[in-house]
């Protein structure tokens, strides 16, 4: 792979890479089906039922499988009103960024697609593009409550990109590199969660905020808006912005084990397991935290959202930029 | 400046969070509310009118279906008008089978309250603890009466079934169990401080407003109004039990919260001393004619429902069938004070005042 990476382009390579980019998508998808009856199982288990239990043996393994071929198979409608070519491109828009920052995270110090410079900053951009996919969802189902929702998802993914990205510059001056290979070899003797504890809790929150889970699920909150902006949408469309929702989380929950988890590396000792297993312990368990708060906490208010994103977590994240930065210094000093 | 325009938002009949088919038209300012005009009546059926061509007996099956959250009460307020017009003895036990059981109701309303209001602020969880320990009541009710819902449980003069074998032991039982539940209840949600935010403040009103605009119940006892007729005017047997009205001051949605959860507290204390207190055996029907006629005259009676006063006015011309039959639906009146808390607030506002209110539509629109 590595190899790979820094070959001279040719029409093989070009084939190579696109293979294994199927492949990565293949196995995304795997994953949203899998986290998908994960989330239904865990909240099942927390709210006293069995979830789905019927389709694919007890586990309910087929469910998702048999509800995204029920989606599939749908009529597809479209409103009368709405906007028709915005209305088919949106679920695209939204869709897309959300699976091209999958290239640059390093799941394993040979895994990965694009090892660039200044893969934070590219993850971060172009996961940003959602939000347009999410204004026009909202704006051309000429519905108002998706009207609604998509205001409501783009002041939130303002105010929260912004701690989001200011958190993590802490990591970076402790790095001294955007590059996620670099964050990661410089956790090999200490996680960052360690040494960067205040920043882990702004970008966890800022992250909820992002993948708009709950407590955070405000251009959805089914409660009040019904479904938010993707209210118009069924069939297939619909099942794009679900599989946006969830590739986040897995491109998300891979970012947080990067950054704060020490990615691939394993705990001191226990270093003869593989990296890969690594990962995807530690992945899963930030997985989990996501499942559990969205069963477990009730939905901040959007005015509240705006207050504590803005009124909180930026000066948090600012004063922990500062602080690492004297600290960095002072430990140079001496 | 950009041109800004008001839009029109109809926000149900066929809403998730309007607890059934209501239906609120606003004008929103972006997301701020500046006009709300509640539509009701979707769920209109015209009990009171049904019920001038009902016999008094007959009519009991339809006030089942108005507050359908808490029958019970409901059965009782036309059975305890037509009684006060009668005149008629109520036997000991009876009593003490329709307190224990409207009691029950009452608790079982207010988890409904409670894991409803909950999920309206967006947290699913809390909804089905609540639905699992309303199940025990709704089984406990289901044995005494046959109904889950709908009881058609009380009678004219009493009650229609006697409890079952060993039924006073198993709500002896739940008592403590309940009691247990609703410390994990404040765990999980009371002390969250999302959950806070969303309701200290929210859908605030004084005490005179309260008392202008009629309301009742939890809604008027969360602006520091000591009023429940249990206590202020005690029908039933209710006189002989220690328990306390709880009040809180702040008048707004955290408020009425914690009124409803304190008043679990003391429905708990009550159904503990009824439990103790009730007669092993004897009658649970008072000897009443087979059909039953009212004297020429009119009576009103008013009880405390888990959602307010629910009242029931009778006008008799002696006839085997009312006059004229009225119910004061407590979900009614709370109502209509939700226009005036709505202007100003935003629309995730409008979910919990709504919620906190606590209505129910069957009774709302009768």
């Amino acid at each position: 792979m590595q190899e790979l990476l820094y070959a001279s382009p040719s029409l093989m390579n070009f084939a190579y890479f696109f293979l294994l980019a199927v492949l990565m998508l293949f196995f995304v998808l795997g994953f949203v089906t899998y986290v998908i009856l994960a989330e239904r199982k865990v909240m099942g288990f927390i709210q006293l039922r069995k979830g789905p239990n019927q389709v694919g043996g007890s586990w309910g393994l087929l469910q998702t499988v048999a509800d995204v071929l029920k989606l599939l198979i749908k009529e597809d409608i479209i409103p009368k009103l709405a906007d028709r070519p915005l209305y088919k491109l949106a679920p695209i828009i939204a869709f897309a960024p959300s699976f091209m920052v999958i290239a640059v995270i390093p799941f394993t110090d040979k895994f990965q697609f694009a090892d660039i410079g200044v893969g934070l900053l590219y993850y971060i951009a172009i996961s940003g593009l959602t939000t347009i996919g999410i204004v026009t969802a909202g704006w051309a189902s000429n519905n108002k409550y998706a009207l609604l929702g998509a205001m409501r998802g783009a002041a939130q993914m303002i105010s929260y990109e912004i701690p989001l990205v200011m958190s993590v510059v802490g990591i970076i001056l402790l790095t001294g590199s955007l590059n996620l290979n670099d964050i990661v070899a410089a956790q090999e003797k200490v996680w960052f969660i360690v040494l960067q504890p205040v920043a882990f809790i702004v970008f966890f929150i800022a992250a909820t905020a992002e993948l708009n889970r709950i407590p955070f699920d405000l251009p959805e909150s089914e409660n009040e808006l019904v479904a938010g902006y993707y209210v118009e949408y069924s069939g297939f469309r619909f099942a794009f912005f679900m599989l946006t929702e969830y590739v986040y989380m897995f491109a998300m929950s891979a970012l947080i084990t990067v950054l704060f988890l020490g990615g691939w590396m394993p705990l001191p000792f226990l270093g003869f397991i593989p990296g890969a297993v690594w990962f995807a312990l530690k992945f899963s368990v930030v997985v989990f935290m996501f499942l559990w708060m969205r069963s477990t906490f009730p939905r901040v208010r959007a005015d509240q959202l705006m207050e504590f994103g803005w009124k909180v977590l930026l000066p948090v994240a600012l004063a922990n930029i500062f602080l690492t930065a004297i600290i960095k210094e002072l430990v140079n000093l001496f | 400046m950009l041109r800004t325009e008001e839009m029109l938002l109809n926000v149900g009949p066929q809403h998730p969070s309007t607890h059934g088919v209501f239906r609120i038209v606003l004008k929103i300012d972006g997301e701020i509310i500046r006009e709300a005009t509640p539509v009701i009546g979707y769920l209109h059926r015209g009990t009171e009118k049904i019920a001038e061509n009902l016999q008094y007996t007959q009519i009991i099956p339809y006030t089942d279906r108005m507050d359908y959250l808490a029958a019970m009460t409901n059965n009782y307020v036309l059975c305890h008008a037509v009684e006060t017009m009668v005149g008629t003895e109520i036997p000991e036990r009876a009593e003490y089978l329709r307190v224990i059981t409207m009691e029950l109701g009452r608790v079982a309303s207010h988890l409904v309250w409670w894991g409803t209001f909950l999920l309206d602020l967006g947290a699913t969880s809390p909804f089905l603890y609540a639905f699992r320990d309303r199940e025990m009541i709704i089984n406990l009710l289901n044995e005494i009466s046959g109904g889950r819902l709908t009881f058609n449980y009380m009678r004219i003069g009493g009650v229609k079934w006697d409890a079952p074998e060993g039924w006073i032991e198993k709500v002896k039982e739940f008592i403590p169990y309940m009691r247990e539940q609703l410390e994990g209840y404040h765990q999980l949600v009371t002390g969250n401080e999302i959950f806070l935010s969303r309701v200290k403040g929210v859908g605030t009103y004084k005490k005179e407003e309260a008392l202008q605009y009629s309301l009742s119940g939890a809604n008027l006892r969360c602006t520091g109004v000591k009023w429940d007729l249990r206590k202020n005017e005690p029908y039933s047997i209710y006189d002989r039990f220690q328990f306390d009205v709880p009040v809180q001051e702040s008048g707004d949605a955290w408020a009425r919260y914690q009124v409803r959860f304190a008043e679990i507290v003391e429905s708990l204390n009550i159904l503990e001393q009824a439990v103790e207190q009730i007669p092993s055996s004897g009658d649970i029907l008072a000897k009443v004619p087979k059909i039953i006629k009212a004297p020429k005259g009119e009576a009103f009676v008013r009880i405390e429902s888990p959602r307010g006063e629910i009242g029931c006015y009778i006008a008799s011309d002696g006839k085997k069938e009312p006059y004229r039959l009225k119910f004061r639906r407590p979900s009614f009146y709370n109502l209509q004070i939700l226009p005036k808390l709505l202007v100003g607030e935003n629309i995730s506002n409008l979910i919990a005042i709504l919620g906190a209110i606590d209505i129910v539509l069957g009774e709302v629109d009768g």
